[in-house]
């Protein structure tokens, strides 16, 4: 048994990619050791920011020996066969054992391949792995041809055997040779070492400055950082992502506390915080005792890559030096915003959208921004907003685009409307819809729930979606540049957290379509290909109104409007998988009217599922499956359809009348429970009809030898499909 | 010359202490080129040598140009019109991390108390069609350089591989003197006998150029003058590569280049006035790529571009 040690030593690696990197390196090398025989007993991977190690433990020091037995011709066959036989395993004729076999006797060939010295093996695997390493991005160096992520300096690869003894695995990549040293801390500790195992390594690396390990390096951080801020009476903001980069940035983390100039502390928590964390890669750290001000960002907390005499006061002197630059910069910005919104309000701001191209078909910002109001106005009153409200808020929703603020920060969009819609002294909602308009943005984003922000963020996304729509850029494949996917998956979770009843498609987007292609239409947008389009805004008549009028003006629907839904409908199942209902339960929902009220359709799928899940279910389930096999192999060889009619005294048997019973009694249950979009009593009613059903299969013939009769049974199995039917459209159901 | 261990005094001295570090270090120094551009990378000695397999060591101070970042000399850190020193070294060498530290120490930057660090950051020029990877580095939380390793430019695979360094001379120099606002900045040694700071330099240059380039400057001529320097370029390389006068063969890459340039900032003058729209942005700089690309393909026809006769 010997131990594995490597590693890769070069310049420095970007943050993101290190913990990939040295899993890669794990699995790559793991599996090719493996494959190739020589198993381990474990393995563990470390990075720096110009490091990967691996370290194998308990590998095998040679890969076993393999025999394998090879049935050649029988002794007797013709020479030229036997010769045939010895060049294909590369044997010569001393090496045939003759062995007695069912056919007689037969020459065998028994070729021993010998195992592989652990060295000869790992050199070969780990050229291989260096020379296509996944990298996301590479790059060569210097005059050579070799990739890696940045300039590769060396290579340590040794094996220690169980006495101690260590050995350098002999290898060259491109004039890299492999060795057993390696270098400390590119500052603190330069010099190059020699090491004689992963004991010997991590002991020298601790001396030499480098901490190894990246969750030892960020729990460092962490740890320091918080008792820094806890002896002064403060906290730090917890930021992940961020203590994950920092920790990839430095291999001796030095956590140094520093102070904002008083200046600066007056610009909202949020700027305080983009602007140290985008900039500076710097935590924030907040006041507890006193929370009031501005979010109580006070200090700031900078990881440093060295240890200095002067116990980092240069270091923070200068990191505070930058800081006052950069903020310094967001406080102009900051007041030169408010300023104008002071002076002219956040219509006075948004005047410079007009200038800004939203998109070459669809106009400029400000022209969206007067769709968005339009249409916010109409939706206001489906989900209880104040109209007014809604198009005030929709009115300067994009206002803090033409910010300074914004500009530097974009991130900060929305927050930034926040505080000037504040500041122009909106209220009653509208600043808080400058913010939530946009949410929610992901599947796991919060989704607005105050009317006017609903109104603002539904009009935003049916906008942007019906725009796109009407000038043919949808998301294909993987391309999604305009982020359309997520605006749809947006407006569905808009509707259905808040439980809202709208027919997105009569209501919503049929007739703003139709007002998009008429607008399109007039400036000459479609189908002309050059055409700039100076303005797509709205005339008072509410757009209802307006798709009634074009309706009677005998305008057709578009072919894009369906396709619009249908990519909501592929959406909304994407979102319902999530939540754990199949494919085929939304299909059986979709399938019927009124289906693009998202809120009743799920409502619908819910209740679906869950009848699908009982016992009655699934076996009413297969009972109106074969009701309906039998009928539309009926329907097609007669050339009619078996839909009403059915009477029961034309009922032979007493399962038939029961069936007619049941029939009458659930029908009489359904209706009422589906006007009250009760599902669940529905299907309670629905699944009531198993017995009986099962029972009229059992005691039935439906194809009965009298005409009559067989039309009257097919009729009735017309009315357990028509009944079924008006629940959810089981034809699509599978099992 | 100061030794290492003494601070420098004044802007010049650092500008003096770099050239004579990278002279050492074997590097051609060479002088500013003698047309408006936007970065040192856009100098001949960069964006063309960095092309073919011919090795070359350059160093040089460029002045630089970016009209959208005028604020009338007013702007502690911002100005239209500013220095980079750009360190050319092809192919990179292995060392070149350990020269750039060098470089620091040798205008007084002490490793042993400050914090340097090599950031991600991925180079891309649009307008050359060229990219490297490398980093910005940081000195305590500041940028004082940029460092690539050039994969591409023109449109052409860099074989070998051109290591380029990059320093925003005014950041790094008003760092290094402790200057918060840099018209303080002395720009020759304080105590002369007419000490000069940057202000008294380029105070009033900054206002000029400031009115000129965002309200002044005649729209309809820059956007002739693009137009003419895009079809001289393409007229310049239309040429037989056989000059028909000397009978020799002359590759005309660098005026052809040297239009490429003019477009370039001439598409930059137009940006500060504001009247190029966010969809026409994209297709001027593609226009300019063009060029740079062409001038490319061109460079690597001639002998310094590494074309054997």
């Amino acid at each position: 048994m010997a131990d594995l040690l490597i590693e890769l030593f070069s310049e420095e690696i970007p943050a993101r990619m290190q913990a990939r990197a040295a899993q890669d390196l794990k699995a790559r090398m793991t599996d090719a050791l493996v494959e190739a025989g020589l198993t381990y007993a474990g393995a563990v991977a470390h990075h720096t920011p110009r490091r990967l190690v691996l370290s194998v433990q308990g590998l095998l020091d040679q890969s076993p020996t393999l025999r394998e037995e090879r049935k050649g011709p029988r002794v007797d066959a013709p020479e030229k066969a036997v010769e045939g036989f010895l060049r294909g395993a590369g044997i010569d004729r001393s090496q045939l054992q003759e062995r007695d076999d069912k056919k007689g006797r037969v020459y065998f060939a028994v070729i021993e391949h010998p195992g592989r010295p652990a060295a000869e093996i790992i050199a070969e695997t780990l050229e291989n792995v260096v020379r296509n390493f996944p990298w996301p991005k590479s790059m060569r160096w210097g005059a050579g041809s070799l990739k890696w992520v940045r300039p590769l300096h060396s290579i340590l690869c040794i094996l220690t055997a169980d006495s101690g003894e260590a050995q350098v695995v002999p290898l060259d990549i491109d004039g890299i040779k492999a060795g057993d040293t390696t270098y400390g801390h590119r500052f603190m500790a330069p010099d190059g070492f020699a090491v004689t195992s992963y004991d010997d390594y991590t002991a020298k690396m601790r001396r030499a400055r480098v901490m190894l390990d990246a969750d030892e390096r960020a729990g460092h951080i962490w740890q320091e950082a918080q008792n820094i801020a806890f002896s002064q009476g403060l906290e730090v903001v917890e930021d992940k992502g961020l203590l994950a980069e920092v920790a990839g940035l430095v291999e001796w983390p030095v956590t140094l506390m520093g102070e904002i100039d008083e200046e600066f502390l007056d610009l909202p928590p949020e700027v305080l915080q983009t602007s140290m964390k985008e900039h500076q890669k710097f935590f924030s750290v907040r006041n507890v005792q006193n929370g009031d001000s501005a979010g109580g960002i006070v200090r700031f907390i900078t990881v440093a890559n060295i240890e200095t005499p002067d116990h980092g006061a240069t270091i923070l002197a200068g990191n505070q030096k930058v800081l006052s630059a950069r903020l310094a910069d967001a406080k102009f910005f900051w007041e030169n915003d408010l300023r104008i919104v002071r002076d002219k309000g956040l219509t006075g701001m948004a005047e410079g959208l007009s200038d800004v191209t939203f998109h070459r078909k669809l106009g400029s910002q400000a022209d969206r921004v007067a769709r968005i109001t339009a249409l916010a106005r109409e939706i206001a009153p489906m989900v209880g907003a104040k109209p007014d409200l809604a198009a005030e808020a929709a009115q300067i929703c994009k206002a803090d685009l033409q910010s300074e603020m914004v500009g530097e920060f974009p991130e900060l969009q929305g927050v930034m409307g926040r505080y000037y819609a504040q500041a122009a002294g909106h209220d009653d909602g509208v600043p808080e819809a400058c913010e939530m308009h946009y949410k929610p943005l992901g599947p796991g984003d919060t989704v607005p729930t105050e009317p006017v922000s609903v109104a603002v963020a539904l009009a935003d996304k049916i906008d942007t979606l019906t725009g796109f729509w009407a000038i043919d850029e949808k998301p294909t494949g993987s391309k999604d540049p305009y982020a359309l996917r997520r605006a749809a998956l947006g407006v569905i979770r808009l509707v259905l957290a808040n439980g809202l009843r709208v027919e997105l498609a009569s209501t919503l987007v049929r007739p703003y379509h139709q007002n998009i292609r008429a607008a399109l239409e007039r400036h000459g947008a479609i189908p002309a290909e050059e055409l700039n389009l100076p303005e797509l805004s709205f005339d008072k008549v509410g757009l209802v109104e307006r798709y009634q009028e074009s309706k009677e003006g005998g305008t057709e629907d578009v072919p894009a409007v369906d396709d619009l839904l249908a990519f909501f409908h592929d959406r909304l199942k994407v979102h319902l998988r999530d939540e754990g209902i199949r494919h085929d339960v939304i299909d059986a929902c979709l399938a019927m009217d009124g289906n693009d009220d998202l809120t009743l359709l799920v409502k619908r799928a819910e209740a679906l599922a869950e009848f699908l899940k009982t016992d009655d279910g699934e076996n009413l389930l297969q009972g109106f499956k074969r009701a309906n096999n039998i009928l539309t192999q009926a329907e097609e060889k007669d050339g009619v359809e078996y839909s009403f009619g059915a009477d029961v005294k034309f009922a032979e048997v007493e399962e038939e009348r029961a069936l007619f019973d049941a029939l009458k009694a659930a029908d009489g249950a359904i209706k009422p429970a589906m006007e009250a979009e009760d599902f669940a009593a529905a299907m309670a009613a629905m699944a009531a009809l198993r017995p009986a059903v099962d029972a009229f299969f059992e005691a039935v013939q439906v194809n009965a030898e009298n005409p009559v009769v067989r039309r009257n049974r097919l009729n009735l199995l017309g009315q357990i499909r028509g009944i079924c039917l008006a629940v959810a459209d089981l034809t699509r159901v599978e099992g | 010359m100061s030794s290492k261990d003494t601070k420098p005094r004044s802007f010049q001295e650092i500008i003096l202490r770099l050239q004579a570090y990278w002279s050492a270090q074997g590097c051609a120094v060479m002088q500013p080129y003698d047309m408006e551009v936007g970065a040192g990378t856009f100098h001949p000695a960069t964006t063309l040598r960095s092309l073919g397999s011919r090795p070359w060591a350059a160093a040089y101070v460029q002045p630089s140009r970016r009209p959208t970042d005028g604020r009338y000399g007013e702007n502690p850190n911002r100005l239209q019109h500013y220095y980079q020193y750009q360190v050319l070294i092809k192919p990179s060498p292995p060392d070149l991390q350990a020269l750039y530290l060098g470089s620091l120490e040798a205008i007084g930057i002490d490793m042993a108390l400050h914090d340097i660090r090599f950031v991600e950051d991925d180079w891309e020029s649009p307008t050359l069609g060229a990219w490297g990877l490398g980093w910005e580095v940081w000195c305590d939380g500041m940028e004082v350089s940029q460092f690539t390793y050039f994969q591409q430019v023109g449109g052409h695979d860099c074989h070998p591989v051109s290591g380029e360094l990059t320093y925003g001379l005014e950041r790094l120099a008003m760092y290094v003197l402790g200057i918060d606002h840099v018209m303080d900045m002395p720009y020759n040694d304080p105590d002369a006998p007419i000490a000069l700071s940057y202000g008294d330099v380029f105070r009033q240059t900054e206002q000029e150029y400031s009115r000129w380039n965002f309200d002044v400057a005649d729209t309809q001529v820059l956007l002739r003058h693009f137009e003419e320097a895009e079809a001289e370029c393409a007229a310049i390389l239309d040429q037989p590569h056989d000059d028909p006068k000397t009978g020799q063969r002359i590759v005309m890459a660098h005026p052809a280049y040297d239009q490429c340039i003019k477009a370039s900032h001439i598409f930059n003058l137009l940006d500060a006035r504001g009247v190029i729209s966010v969809t026409e942005r994209q297709a001027y700089i593609g226009r300019v790529r063009a060029l740079a690309r062409m001038c490319a393909d061109a460079f690597v026809q001639t002998d310094a571009g590494g074309h054997a006769a």
